[in-house]
This record gives structure tokens, C-alpha cells and sequence, in this order.
């Protein structure tokens, strides 16, 4: 045995990766050969272009005078100005139930933690947000701190359930808040969905696109292995009839032909619900799919485990089969869900103002003409922080629950 | 049937038979077990011994025949069959933990689930089986951090704590490391002198010749011949017992 293979004996030497300095490092890496360094000159050169053409539009062309001006817009749509109070109210209140649920789950304050309080900080130095902007960033802040220190003085026992409980109890006092109930002309006046916009109505649609379809879809993937015939070709039928229809397909039919399935005199079911039920009904059935193939990646022993100690289909499909399967396919779910939150912009073809109809709108005006790219590169880049988290958030998640591991 | 069944026949089996497609993997077997007893299956592999240890507790359904656990008609009716499954352990080949669930967890489901116990009492249950085990130390490591003997004693554990009046061992030492299947065996052995009725399928000799009451050889889907250790290590009167035993002793 050689020397460069480390004998047990030859503790002196680093660890390979250690051993080299920085020259070393490109060398081994970057210019290892003709052909290689040839690569690196190249990719260097196409980089520096590109990143010289960006920065000088960005920096000398680019009229960002477009986004401070709508920003309103871009944010929240055609939600009343006079009741923006509401949203930022959903928003301590978002930060404080991160707080306590951050506090009951994980339990430490730690770099996550720091990185998420930090966020409404940083969003602070927005150069042209109003002072009264700030201080509602800075209260979100304190919310979100209030929050996880208020859950170490609860007394609490199933840590668990508190926190899906605190989670329900958000999402209720949310919607109430955003629609708001009573006259018009009172506190809390309505304000009719098809006025919420912008970021607000692209994040609502994909949240509740998300964990409405996520049962949906795993009743539909066990549906589809049901004994019951009947059960189970009602789920295949269904499954491959939405996976055989474009979702912007269902959307039209959703705005157009909805009405027609419903009773007579039923209320006229608001644009936006239309559109929530059509991105739900679609991404559950490929969900389905997707925890069908967590399904039959557990292996029958367990099955056969779980009836020998006597559970019953039900018992063992909750706390032996699911919990398993649902592990294994969380890099596809969350896959699925950052494409399901970039799919809702379809919506800004059946005139819902989303992120992207808001765009549209604002590229319209003719205050504004000309402005497309700065919108839309603004746009993209909000798409490209809120995917990145997703995926982000996914990668520490199966960390924690050792996905590959066990 | 039953009226002929004496009072300690906890399992009887009479003329089960059971096809899969156009295979007949169990004909006519038929078997009558007492409380407490060890019996032991042999034979060789394809002969249909673990099958017909599965059809006891309904992992497979057989075609025809009766089967009588415990007094209770093994048939149909679903409420019978959970009756039976509740009263029957089993430990598998592959052990079959459950890996998303620590060693405790794995052992208190089912008793906090079907049993509806209290969760301190399903865990001050758990330890004492994991005592009883030789493994206490193990109790929130996660199964795919242990080794084969140590997954397979919990398996037992598992089993253990629905208090079943029956254990079915399906090739216990089968998937086990040599010098791991003594730890499993040795729980078995006192698992039999506490009284415990035993259904043990398995190719380990010295086993059935220490602890079985009685061993079962079984080839071609057919009870060949059923007999104390004795007998069967002294004096096999069938040729293919002879020649089964000739092959692996």
C-alpha cells in the first residue's frame, strides 16, 4: 500500500481536499489539461459577457421608476389602499404564528430562525419604501419574536397539535381578515376576491392550490389501489381524465361551465374560487400520481407486518404505509408545488389579476409604456425567491426526517 | 368440527389446501396443535411450510378446509380474522420493522392502537419486552441503526406486546448473520419454557431437536410425517424424511 492512499500509519498528511492551496485548486480543477483549460476560458469569457450585459442594462438602461410607482399593485392588485391595514395585520399575525409554531416544532432559535426574522429587517433597506413601511416591516419582526416567545410560557402538552391548531386558527382569521365581513361602510368592510392581486392572489391560489389538492391526491392515489372496484376506477377515471386536459383548458371551464354543475339558484361562485377549484382539481391528480409511486415503493412485508400486529387497512395505512410513502416522494411533491405556484400566472388568462395580470396591466398603461422588461425581470425574480425557498425548505425537511437514510 | 376439538387444541388445521393459480402449494394439511406446545416445520424449501404458517394467521387465504384458532373459525368474516391476528404474533424472515418509527414506537403501535392501552403503560410494557429481549439500550434508535439479531429480538418484542396466546416464526434465523442467530434463538428457547405455544418454521436442527415438542416435515405441500425430535432424529420412518434429514444433518 502507498503512501498516497493513506495508510492508517500516516497521520501527518491532510485529507486530500485540504492539501492543495488555491493555485493547486485551479489547476487540478479548472486547467487539468488543453482541453479544460480551454473550457474555463471560454465559460469565463461567455459569463463575463452576459453578466456585462445584464449589469449595464440593469445600472444605465433599465427605468426601475416603473416598480416603486406600482408597487402597491404589484403587492396587493386592486385590494383597497384604505384597507391595506388588513393585509399587514395577516402579516404580523403570519409572523407571529411562525414564532409560536417555530417555538412548539423545532424549538430552537436557530439559523433558520435567524435567517426568517431577519427577512422583513433586510426588506427594511428597500430604498424606496415610505417610513411607515419600515416600522410595519420592524412591528412584523417583533411579531414574529413576540410569537416564539410567548410559546415557551404556554402550557402545552401535544407540542403537535398545538401547532396545527394555532396553524387553522391563522388561516380562519386570515380569510376573515382579507374578505372582511359586515357593511360596507363599516369597520371591516368586504372586499370581493376578484379585487385581491398581484403577489397577495399568486401566493393564495398556490397555498391553498397546494393543501387543498395534497388530500385530494392522496385519497385519489389510495383510491386507485382500493379492492373496492368501484373505488378504484372512479380514481383512475378521474386521475387520467385531468391529466389528459391542459390546466388552462380546465380554467376556462372552470369560469365558464362551473355554473352549469351547480343547483339552481346557487350563488354566483366568485372568479377567483372558480380558479382556486380548477388549479385544485388539476394538481390533485397529479399528485395522486406522484404518491402512488411512494405506494408501491414500500415493500409488502411491511403490509403484512402491520396486519400480523393486528391493524386494522385503516390503522396501518395512517401510521405505517402513508407516513413512509409521503417520505419517499417529498422531492417529487415539492416539485410539483413549485410548478403548481408558477401554473396559477395561467390565470391572468381568464382576466384574474395575479403577479403576472398585474404585469399585463401595468406594461399597458401608458404611463408606463416600453416598461416590459424592468415588470417583468421584477416579476421573475419574485417567481425565482418564493420557488428557491420552496425547494430550499424541502432540502431541510428531508434532512431532518433522514429521507435516504432509514 | 369444533365439537370434536379437545379443550387445549389451540390451533387445529384440517385438510387445508390452498392453490396459487394452478399450483397446489398445501394439500389436505391437517394439524392439531395444544397449548404450549413447540412444534417445529420442516422440510425442504418450495415444500409450502411458510405458507402454511401464513394461512394460520390470514397473511394467505386458504381454498379449502377449516381452520380453528383459539376456538375462532378462520374464515371470511373480517372480525374474525382481527380476532385471530390480535391473538397471533409473528415474526417474518425479513423481520419487517417499521423504519420510520424508533424501536419503542415500533413496539407500543399496536397496543396503543388496537388494544387502546395508555401510552405509559404500552411503554413501561415495551421496556420490560425490550428487557426481556437483552436489548433496553436500544429503545430510541431507529431500526436501520441496529444489526439483524438486535432488528429480529425487536420483532419479537413487537409481537410480544399484543400478549398473543400464539407465536408463528417464520425462518426467524433465516436472514441473520451466523453469529447472530444464537441471540434470536436463545430468546425463543425461553420463550418456549415460559409456555408460550410456538409455530416455528426454520432449518435449524439443534433448535428443533432442543426445544420442539414436537417437529413437522413437510414436502411437496404435504404433512409427510409429524413426530417428537426423538423419532425423527432416531427412527424417520418416511423415505423423504430420511433423505430430507440425511441432506442437511
Amino acid at each position: 500500500m502507498t503512501t498516497a492512499a493513506g495508510t492508517p500509519t500516516d497521520r501527518s498528511v491532510l485529507p486530500v481536499t485540504e492539501r492543495y492551496t488555491l493555485l493547486g485548486w485551479l489547476r487540478r480543477n479548472l486547467f487539468s489539461d488543453l482541453f479544460n483549460s480551454l473550457l474555463t476560458i471560454v465559460a469565463v469569457a461567455s459569463i463575463f459577457i452576459v453578466a456585462r450585459l445584464i449589469l449595464r442594462w440593469a445600472f444605465n438602461t433599465a427605468e426601475w421608476g416603473v416598480i416603486p410607482a406600482n408597487f402597491n399593485l404589484i403587492m396587493r392588485g386592486q385590494y383597497p389602499a384604505i384597507e391595506a391595514w388588513r393585509l399587514w395585520l395577516v402579516i404580523y399575525l403570519l409572523g407571529t404564528t411562525v414564532g409560536l409554531v417555530w417555538r412548539l416544532i423545532v424549538g430552537q432559535f436557530n439559523t433558520t430562525a435567524r435567517i426568517l426574522v431577519a427577512i422583513p429587517l433586510v426588506l427594511m433597506l428597500i430604498p424606496f419604501f415610505s417610513m411607515g413601511t419600515r416600522l410595519y416591516l420592524m412591528i412584523t419582526a417583533v411579531a414574529s419574536f413576540a410569537g416564539y416567545f410567548i410559546a415557551g410560557y404556554l402550557p402545552i402538552q401535544h407540542r403537535g397539535r398545538a401547532a396545527s391548531y394555532f396553524v387553522m386558527a391563522y388561516l380562519v382569521v386570515m380569510l376573515i381578515l382579507l374578505r372582511g365581513a359586515g357593511a360596507d361602510d363599516g369597520p371591516m368592510p368586504p372586499v370581493q376576491p376578484i379585487l385581491w392581486g398581484g403577489l397577495l392572489l399568486s401566493l393564495l391560489l398556490a397555498f391553498f392550490g397546494i393543501t387543498l389538492s395534497f388530500p385530494l391526491g392522496v385519497l385519489l392515489a389510495l383510491g386507485r389501489q382500493s379492492k373496492l372496484p368501484a373505488i378504484r376506477v372512479m380514481s383512475v377515471i378521474y386521475i387520467e381524465f385531468i391529466r389528459g386536459v391542459p390546466l388552462i383548458s380546465l380554467l376556462f371551464m372552470g369560469q365558464i361551465m362551473l355554473q352549469l354543475f351547480l343547483p339552481d339558484g346557487f350563488p354566483l361562485v366568485d372568479r377567483v374560487l372558480r380558479a382556486l377549484v380548477a388549479i385544485t382539481l388539476f394538481s390533485a391528480a397529479y399528485t395522486a400520481e406522484n404518491v402512488r409511486g411512494g405506494l408501491q415503493s414500500i415493500p409488502r412485508g411491511q403490509y403484512e407486518a402491520a396486519q400480523a400486529v393486528g391493524l386494522s387497512t385503516y390503522q396501518s395505512t395512517i401510521h405505517i404505509i402513508l407516513p413512509q410513502a409521503l417520505r419517499a416522494v417529498i422531492p417529487v411533491l415539492v416539485g410539483q408545488f413549485i410548478s403548481l405556484f408558477k401554473d396559477t400566472t395561467l390565470v391572468a388568462l381568464v382576466g384574474i389579476f395575479d403577479l403576472l395580470g398585474i404585469a399585463r396591466t401595468i406594461i399597458a398603461n401608458p404611463d408606463w409604456l416600453g416598461t416590459q422588461q424592468e415588470v417583468f425581470a421584477v416579476i421573475a425574480v419574485l417567481f425565482w425567491i418564493f420557488s428557491y425557498t420552496m425547494s430550499f425548505a424541502s432540502r431541510r425537511l428531508e434532512r431532518r426526517l433522514g429521507v435516504g437514510q432509514r | 368440527m369444533s365439537e370434536n376439538a379437545s379443550a387445549d387444541e389451540i390451533i387445529i388445521c384440517q385438510d387445508v389446501c390452498k392453490w396459487f393459480g394452478d399450483f397446489q402449494a398445501l394439500k389436505n394439511c391437517t394439524l392439531r396443535v395444544q397449548a404450549q406446545e413447540v412444534v417445529v416445520i420442516i422440510g425442504p424449501s418450495g415444500s409450502g411450510k411458510s405458507t402454511f404458517i401464513r394461512c394460520i394467521n390470514r397473511l394467505e387465504e386458504h381454498q379449502a378446509g377449516d381452520i380453528i384458532v383459539d376456538g375462532i373459525p378462520l374464515t371470511r368474516d373480517v372480525r374474525n380474522i382481527e380476532q385471530i391476528r390480535s391473538e397471533t404474533g409473528m415474526v417474518f424472515q425479513q423481520f419487517n420493522l417499521f423504519p420510520h418509527l424508533t424501536v419503542l414506537e415500533n413496539i407500543t403501535l399496536a397496543p396503543i392502537q388496537v388494544r387502546k392501552m395508555k401510552k405509559d403503560e404500552a411503554m413501561d410494557t415495551a421496556m420490560g419486552l425490550l428487557n426481556r429481549v437483552g436489548i433496553p439500550e436500544q429503545a430510541d434508535k431507529y431500526p436501520g441503526q441496529l444489526s439483524g439479531g438486535q432488528q429480529q429480538r425487536v420483532a419479537i418484542a413487537r409481537s410480544l406486546a399484543m400478549s398473543p396466546k400464539i407465536m408463528l416464526f417464520d425462518e426467524p434465523t433465516s436472514a441473520l448473520d451466523p453469529e447472530m442467530i444464537k441471540e434470536v434463538l436463545d430468546v425463543m428457547q425461553e420463550l418456549a419454557e415460559t409456555g408460550m405455544t410456538m409455530l416455528v418454521v426454520t432449518h435449524e436442527m439443534g433448535f428443533a431437536r432442543e426445544v420442539a415438542d414436537r417437529i413437522v416435515f413437510m414436502d411437496g405441500g404435504e404433512i409427510m410425517e409429524v413426530g417428537t425430535p426423538e423419532h425423527f432424529f432416531t427412527n424417520a420412518q418416511h423415505e423423504r424424511t430420511k433423505l430430507f434429514l440425511s441432506q442437511i444433518l
